[in-house]
């Protein structure tokens, strides 16, 4: 067991991540915004150009991008200690939701009552992830969910014989019906195969990959080029405004499944895909962008 | 759509003001917004069914649907929320309230758009996500009300000077940006 001034210090680099994720954009979805706002008129030009402008002032004065701070996700990969890790995770998120700060967002699903530092029954979200991971090492990525995000976010069970055009027409349908909602340009995680949680849980991770690196996969890569022409072609625009550009990017990731499923989840992800990956090595603690 | 009228408004609207805009003008609001989500709409709606007075008055003003990161009295992120959620209580929130303008995020419902027509009121959208700048052109909080429902579904009224671009989506002769709405 480790000493309370320990676990507070790490703590603390956990809640300094956090701001890092809140205030300051990844550099590939502020290049995309930008191309976004290159290619479109009208309206939808003049929100592309709050939107990039919000980007930099959050970044300069060091204040959440968005109000919604969202729910915080975590994926850890440790060689042990694990109990240790979510305790400092979550003490981490209760400093960040004063000191960044964010806000609250966390209730009891049922009472809906808020106690005001983001801390519930297994909330934060910190998924432990199945690679290997030296010894003395432990790194994460973090995402931060926006209700609007969330909300229009979804698993399917489709029969498997709809294959790949079956996979391209579901994840369509939920862009089609999120709409403005999810504020557009919006990003498309797409999990496929696995189980029921496991295509969600894809879904999601697909979203840690940035926007300028291709998959490794030849099928998802083809995937992935597919689905953004045909989702930037149903002319929702930025916030629904219409226009060419209603993503920036699809992200697939994918699991082999049963010979008789075919899950596929889609997680929609507003503009403000706030992704931020850190690591200790020892007690030395980085930040990476 | 194109780029429209710009207009700078205040916040004690009359019904005048809000009838001469039309869907895809701009409006820069100055004066003071409402922030008002799912449950502050339950509650405002069951106060005015029963013939009592809200502890803020909220004709000819606006709402805002926002769930603000605050600070003190200090606004520090607060852009729109989906207004999508708010479209069952919306119609009677409007017709029981006396607002004249909605800000929110996503568009709204046919029940909107009717009590917009009907009692004379707009819906203007922010662009989503854009916390950071809405807290620039904001100038603090003024009051709170129902902090007992937790900070973002409390009503903040904030100060604001030149808050926008707010794009008329739905006005108020019926029109409708989104036409499947
Ligand atoms: S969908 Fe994203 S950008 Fe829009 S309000 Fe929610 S968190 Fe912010």
């Amino acid at each position: 067991m480790k000493s309370p001034m320990w676990l507070l210090m790490k703590a603390h680099e956990v809640a300094e991540a956090l701001r890092v994720l809140e205030t300051d954009l990844p550099r590939d979805v502020e290049e995309g915004l930008q191309g976004c706002l290159r290619r479109e008129g009208g309206n939808s030009r003049e929100v592309m150009k709050a939107i990039v402008e919000n980007v930099r002032y959050a970044r300069e004065r060091s204040i959440p991008m968005c109000q919604d701070t969202g729910t915080l996700v975590f994926f850890v990969r440790c060689a042990e200690r694990q109990s240790e890790v979510v305790d400092v995770i979550r003490k981490g998120v209760e400093l960040a939701t004063k000191e960044v700060p964010l806000r609250a967002n966390t209730v009891n699903p049922f009472t809906r009552k808020n106690e005001g530092r983001n801390l519930g029954r297994n909330n934060p979200i910190v998924h432990f992830e199945g690679e290997a991971c030296e010894k003395g090492k432990i790194s994460m990525d973090i995402l931060a969910r926006g209700a609007g995000s969330e909300n229009v976010s979804g698993a399917f069970m489709l029969q498997p014989d709809l294959g790949a055009a079956g996979i391209k027409n579901i994840v369509l349908e939920a862009v089609r019906m999120a709409g403005a909602r999810p504020c557009p340009p919006i990003i498309v995680g797409v999990g496929v195969g696995g189980t029921l949680e496991w295509s969600a849980y894809l879904a999601k991770r697909a979203l840690l990959r940035p926007l300028n690196e291709r998959a490794e996969d030849p099928l998802a890569a083809e995937l992935e080029e597919g689905l953004l022409s045909e989702v930037n072609r149903l002319g929702i625009g930025p916030m629904g405004f219409g226009g060419r550009t209603t993503a920036l990017g699809a992200r697939v990731e994918w699991a082999h499944c049963h010979t008789a499923s075919l899950p596929v989840a889609v997680s929609v992800q507003c503009w403000a895909l706030r992704r931020v990956s850190a690591e200790w090595e020892g007690s030395e603690f980085r930040i990476l962008r | 759509m194109g780029v429209g009228k710009v207009h700078r408004l205040g916040t004690s609207l009359k019904e005048g003001d809000v009838r001469r805009l039309r869907v895809g003008d701009v409006v820069y609001l100055s004066g003071e917004l409402y922030t008002m989500r799912d449950i502050a709409h339950l509650r405002a709606i069951e106060i005015l069914r029963g013939k009592k007075r809200l502890p803020f008055d909220l004709r000819g003003k606006v709402i805002y649907h926002c769930g603000p990161i605050v600070r003190g009295t200090e606004v520090v992120s607060a852009g729109p929320t989906t207004s999508m959620r708010m479209e069952r209580t919306e119609a009677d929130l409007v017709h029981l309230s006396g607002l004249r303008a909605i800000v929110g995020k996503g568009g709204m419902g046919r029940g909107t758009l009717e009590a917009l027509r009907k009692f004379g009121a707009v819906y203007l959208e922010y662009p989503g996500g854009v916390g950071a700048l809405a807290a620039r052109s904001s100038k603090g909080v003024k009051k709170s009300y129902w902090r007992d429902l937790g900070d973002p579904e409390a009503v903040w009224v904030i100060a604001v000077e030149d808050f926008g671009p707010c794009f008329v989506t739905m006005d108020s002769h019926g029109e409708t940006l989104r036409k499947s709405a």
